[in-house]
């Protein structure tokens, strides 16, 4: 018992769907149902109460000794989010119980409680006793949470002054030098650039090295492989794998459970006309839906699309950027000349547009799909710039032996030649 | 590893246990202590925020109650002639506006502060009690700046303070507890319903009418000073100017109701506080 750090115990959370759609109620509403009918207004709200509501977290129970770093995946939705809430106190369990021993720090969002009126100076010390640490330590961390801000110029100046690189780099570095026994990190290290996030995946392996118990959620697998020991894989709100990382990672990546990598547009999604969009996916090269594909292979991007009559000179095409917005191309599928003529008029009917991104074009990171379809010069049938988004890992790319930020959104494989220079 | 004992002292630590809650709580003032630096930090952000890129800067603490006090000089005191009991009109005013000020600038304040803070509720844990705490506190600060001016108006016309000073901790105290239990009212309803923030300027305007600033508590009939003395504004603002001025003694009945409602307040506040406080982060 002396070395166990947390222990979960049948937790659950459960939240009003209302809460979702209309965020509260008016005083309004309840005096007018109050006024309608009192007696009634009880029942119903039982009523309401089984019908109106989600489990986010259900039956979720684990053990957690004190130095374990503990991976926690899973997709969107799946509950990660609201067991880290749990854990951290923001929000209280609907039923269960769980154990902590120990100060728990969370790093939920960089940045929290930041004033923008106030200097960085101001800014570590509020932010430091918002996330939980004495005056004192900020005191003695002070020089050192600056220096690893790089932010030294400008620590008189308002934060709202900054760039965003600035206020980032400072919000994480006060977060990073919290010293507490338990530290619950979500999803941090999706903000920023490469190099950026490279120093926070750093600092966490610090922080892991130091013997603390981390919890870390993350859809980056290879942080996740690099940083924890074992990992909980979740799905709708249930724990559905506890192993070694290596083993949880496999498990997770071949249910199922990760193939996102898939926008579909309802019916009422998208504008009239004769060109309707279905679905937008990025298919890896085993040929599975995915999330994530991996820099040193090819994928593809399937863009399906229904046409209500036969049109003429047609294009469909994807913009690829980064996901800080930075266009990386524009391809569409009749660019080839050949393709052109021979598609001059598509008929009625359902059809997949596909695309294939060859091995070795991208850089590791997140990237953001667009679709179009038109006819050049006559009408614009659809457009959506935020289709959908992927992330590339980078293992086995190029030069990916130095474990270092590569620059841009590209990292082509080229050939290099080193000769004796001739004098 | 020595730093991982930060905030301890000896002996392995209870664990923190987290299961539902049910029903009432109680009100956790250790918890709220062991934060007490999280609540200093609060209100000196308040504190330095407040008067940020404005020309004037903190002399606005100063300005709003005294500007207020020259219009109500010249529509009360000079047009309309209300009754002062014997004390320049000037000072009359300025001294039952800065305890009303304390109390307005609080509960307006406090009343919106955790949905402003809508950010840090979701997102970090600490007694959230600290959220409307701290506009409270820094109400107070403004305060202190304006009663400087007090001080300096009384020597200006000549009126001397009385040995009722000794009693001025205690009204502000009251005024204080009285902000504080409606801000945490306030503040938790507006956490479900958002009209909250639409009833706190009518609510104020409503009580700064029922509250002896522009008038004096000697307007009101006898039978009914009791009555009057359920606002606990009544018998602050009142107190505050007995114990400043050495005008308009307030009677003990009516005091002691004012300080039983303004406990009352306080404490049923931070009850509803505490019962509502386990849903902020999934409603607000």
């Amino acid at each position: 018992m002396s070395d166990l750090a947390i222990r979960v115990e049948d937790l659950g959370k459960q939240y009003r769907i209302g809460q979702y759609v209309a965020q509260y109620r008016t005083l309004r509403d309840v005096l007018v149902e109050m006024a309608s009918a009192p007696w009634r207004r009880l029942r119903r709200a039982e009523d309401r109460h089984a019908r109106e509501t989600i489990w986010a977290l259900r039956h979720v129970s684990f053990e957690l000794r004190q130095g374990q770093v503990l991976g926690i995946i899973g997709r969107n939705g799946a509950g990660k989010s609201t067991l880290l809430k749990l854990l951290s106190r923001v929000t209280e369990p609907t039923e269960g119980y769980a154990e902590i021993y120990g100060r728990v720090g969370s790093l939920l969002e960089v940045g929290t409680g930041f004033h923008p009126e106030l200097t960085g100076r101001e800014n570590i010390y509020l932010n430091g006793a918002i996330l939980g640490m004495r005056r004192t330590e900020i005191d003695r961390k002070f020089d050192e949470i600056v220096s690893f801000a790089e932010v030294e110029k400008f620590i008189d100046t308002p934060v709202k002054r900054y760039s965003s690189g600035m206020y980032l780099r400072l919000a994480f570095a006060v977060a990073a030098h919290l010293e507490p026994e338990i530290l619950v990190v979500d999803e941090v290290l999706a903000v920023g650039d490469a190099q950026f996030q490279r120093k926070c995946l750093g600092k966490m392996s610090d922080v892991a090295r130091e013997g603390r118990t981390v919890l870390f959620v993350s859809h980056n697998m290879s942080a996740i492989a690099r940083l924890t020991q074992d990992t909980i894989v979740l799905d709708k709100g249930k724990v559905v794998y506890f192993a070694p990382t290596p083993e949880a990672i496999d498990f997770y990546m071949t249910s199922g459970l990760a193939q996102q990598g898939e926008r579909r547009w309802g019916a009422g999604e998208a504008p009239s006309g004769p060109f309707r969009p279905v679905a937008l996916r990025v298919v890896d090269s085993r040929g599975r839906q995915s999330e994530q594909v991996m820099a040193s292979e090819p994928f593809r991007v399937e863009f399906e699309y229904e046409l209500e009559q036969e049109i003429t000179g047609l294009r469909v095409g994807i913009y690829l950027s980064t996901s800080r917005g930075e266009p990386v191309f524009t391809s569409f599928d009749t660019d080839d000349p050949v393709a052109f003529e021979r598609h001059t008029s598509r008929p009625a009917g359902r059809h997949v547009s596909r695309c294939h991104i060859p091995a070795h074009l991208l850089n590791e990171g997140r990237f953001v799909l667009g679709v179009n379809a038109s006819s050049f010069g006559i009408r614009s049938y659809f457009t959506e710039e935020h289709a959908l988004t992927f992330s590339v890992d980078p293992t086995g790319a190029p030069g990916s032996h130095w474990p270092e930020a590569r620059r841009g959104p590209i990292r082509p494989a080229l050939k290099w030649e080193i000769l004796e220079a001739v004098r | 590893m020595s730093q991982l004992s930060i905030g301890r002292t000896g002996g392995p630590p209870a664990p923190i246990i987290l299961k539902p809650s049910r029903g009432w709580q109680g009100i956790n003032l250790r918890e709220l202590w062991r934060y007490r630096e999280l609540v200093y930090f609060l209100i000196w952000r308040d504190i330095k925020v407040r008067y940020k890129q404005t020309l004037l800067g903190a002399a606005w603490a100063v300005l709003q109650p005294f500007l207020t006090m020259v219009v109500f000089t010249l529509f009360f005191g000079q047009w309309i002639g209300v009754p002062t009991d014997e004390v320049p009109p000037p000072i009359f005013y300025y001294a039952g506006l800065l305890p009303w000020q304390l109390f307005q600038a609080g509960v307006s304040k406090a009343g919106v502060s955790l949905v402003s803070s809508r950010n840090l509720v979701t997102k970090v844990y600490f007694p959230r009690m600290a959220v409307p705490l701290a506009p409270v506190m820094a109400s107070l600060v403004d305060f202190v700046l304006a009663f400087l001016v007090l001080l300096g108006m009384m020597a200006y016309f000549g009126v001397r303070p009385t040995v009722a000073l000794w009693a001025l901790p205690l009204f502000l105290l009251l005024a204080v507890v009285t902000a504080l239990g409606v801000g945490l009212w306030l503040s938790a309803l507006n956490v479900t319903y958002r009209d909250i923030g639409y009833i706190i300027p009518f609510l104020l305007q409503v009580w700064f009418f029922l509250s002896p600033v522009v008038y004096s508590a000697s307007v009101v009939p006898q039978a009914y000073r009791w009555l009057y003395g359920v606002n606990p504004m009544a018998g602050v603002v009142q107190g505050f100017r007995w114990a400043m001025l050495g005008a308009g003694q307030p009677e003990w009945v009516s005091l002691a109701i004012s300080a039983g409602v303004g406990l009352f307040l306080l404490i049923s506040g931070a009850m509803y506080f505490r019962r509502m406080e386990r849903t902020f982060a999934d409603v607000v």
